[in-house]
């Protein structure tokens, strides 16, 4: 594949992230957020997979592997068992009103595209302009994890930051070494077992997922 | 100095988005009617309604002022001018230099400010209403509307629409992340800003949820024939000014003869498959509550932000 046209489908498929980051943002029901982080998964995939064949490196093919296994195929589906058992399906409710967050978003972008620059001019891979775009859905998804009330879509959103900061380091580095991404994958797996269990722990306690409840120390 | 064929080129354009503007919307009627299952109307029903309402006597109103006679002209002059600047058949029209891609929006805006004076002349509470509704999507429309135009006008480095056509019709095939923001944020103001069922729906006189139509309640006859035409073409322009700016392969350059039928013939292929992806949208999408027709805006002024974002960050 020739580089203008890699890294054409890259920075296509880095808008596409940062669309579903926003997508995420902006969703209302815990259903179709987890089938947007498939997505957002997917396109990681897809990007890593053009990265590794046009820059040779064959590890990148390793972690593509293992991004469509843990993030398209095995953390969606953990989730719906978790939402199903836990049967919250429609009530994500936000914070702040989600005209707002957009545009807090925007902000953010803006944000982070600045702060990018500079270092993407340092960076000499065929993929440094996407760093930006990697950084802000970064900042998205912890704006998520912010705004959330609920626990579920706070996970989502922490999911969803560990996927900018794989595509961040795919971006400026060509990815990190295998052990590392090895160890994160699992990291992150286990993770969202124990969150899970946490889920029905904080419901059992409180009868709700609303996380507010925990901010009370003891029982009035 | 103009030569006489772009000025020919010019004439046979306007009189031709005038004339061809209201079978687009039968066949997008035609489309909606077979996606719902019913057997659907003539191709042609606009025109026969068309006539059958010039030949109508109007009925006015004691208290209508002159504003409310004279808007349904302003309205069709506001979109014939439109029709006459977008490149449709040919770029490089005689009339491309007088107004650019700001000045077009504004010749929108021009035409729906006098459609809410005029919505609020008789002094009924449906046009009141319809006017503060349809001012309220106007608001939120147009800077997604005019985001959207910068990307593009970033891209070629002018405002000018001819001038970003020729640019994005004769370059190498390259993908711009910023333009596929862009043209969702354009499909969502086009919904928006005609009247399509997102926002509103233009098959309805429910006093509850109408917008457009509240606004030409009072009108009848010969009026309401102006201003259903104008409505066409409105649809007609946006749907070019969308084919112009995102699909523009096969536009001739005015002047140039040979490049016509082509040019016809790509734009009816163009159209054609527009007016019938336009009905899906409308069958598959529920109408939205009014309040939440900001959130809708709000996305696509969003998308269009990200969009010329996306082109100053990745300079594609």
């Amino acid at each position: 594949m020739n580089p203008s046209l890699a890294s054409q489908a890259v920075n296509l498929l880095a808008a596409l992230l940062l669309l579903i980051a926003f997508a995420m943002l902006s969703q209302r029901r815990i259903l179709t957020l987890i089938r947007l982080f498939a997505w957002q998964g997917a396109a990681l995939a897809i990007s890593t997979l053009i990265v590794a064949y046009s820059t040779g490196q064959t590890h990148l093919y390793f972690s593509a592997a293992l991004t469509v296994l843990l993030k398209v195929a095995m953390i969606p589906w953990v989730l719906h068992r978790l939402i199903d058992r836990l049967n919250v399906r429609w009530d994500v409710e936000t914070l702040i009103n989600i005209p707002t967050t957009m545009l807090i978003g925007i902000g953010l972008v803006i944000f982070a595209f600045a702060l990018a620059a500079p270092i993407s001019q340092m960076a000499n891979a065929f993929t440094k302009s996407t760093l930006g775009i990697a950084l802000a859905s970064v900042l998205l998804s912890f704006l998520m994890m912010i705004v959330r009330r609920k626990a579920v879509p706070q996970v989502i959103g922490f999911l969803a930051m560990e996927n900018g900061l794989f595509f961040a380091a795919t971006s400026a580095t060509y990815g990190m070494p295998l052990v590392v991404e090895l160890g994160v994958a699992l990291d992150v797996l286990v993770g969202t077992f124990i969150f899970g269990i946490f889920f029905f722990h904080i419901r059992e306690q409180f009868d709700s997922l609303d996380i507010r409840h925990m901010e009370k120390l003891k029982e009035d | 100095m103009t030569h006489l064929p772009g000025i020919a080129f010019q004439i046979l354009q306007s009189l031709f988005v005038v004339l061809a503007a209201p079978l687009l919307v039968g066949w997008l009627n035609q489309c909606r009617a077979w996606l719902q299952n019913r057997s659907a109307p003539s191709i042609l029903l606009p025109y026969y309604t068309l006539a059958k309402l010039f030949h109508k006597d109007a009925v006015i109103a004691h208290n209508a002022s002159p504003l409310f006679r004279t808007t349904p002209y302003i309205l069709f002059g506001c979109m014939w001018l439109a029709a006459g600047i977008v490149p449709v058949l040919a770029t490089d029209l005689p009339f491309a230099p007088a107004a650019d891609i700001i000045a077009l929006v504004g010749v929108f805006a021009l035409a729906r400010v006098f459609s809410a004076l005029a919505a609020m002349d008789i002094g009924t509470s449906f046009g009141g209403l319809g006017a503060r509704r349809e001012m309220l999507i106007g608001f939120l429309a147009e800077p997604a509307m005019l985001m959207t135009l910068f990307t593009a006008a970033f891209i070629s480095g002018s405002t000018q629409l001819t001038t970003i056509v020729e640019t994005l019709a004769h370059r190498e095939f390259v993908i711009y992340p910023s333009l596929a923001f862009a043209a969702a944020a354009f499909l969502m103001v086009l919904l928006a800003e005609n009247a399509r069922i997102p926002i509103d729906n233009p098959a309805t006189h429910l006093e509850l949820t109408m917008i457009h139509e509240a606004t030409i309640l009072e009108y009848s006859a010969r009026h309401l024939a102006l201003i259903e035409w104008a409505t066409a073409i409105k649809l007609f322009a946006y749907m070019t000014i969308g084919i112009a700016l995102f699909l523009p392969w096969g536009i001739a350059e005015a002047g140039d003869w040979k490049a016509l039928p082509l040019a016809f013939a790509v734009l009816a292929v163009k159209l054609f498959f527009a007016g019938a992806g336009l009905a899906l949208i409308e069958t598959v999408l529920a109408k939205l509550r009014l309040f939440l027709a900001p959130e809708f805006l709000s996305t696509a002024f969003l998308l269009a932000v990200l969009g010329m974002l996306t082109h100053f960050l990745v300079r594609a």
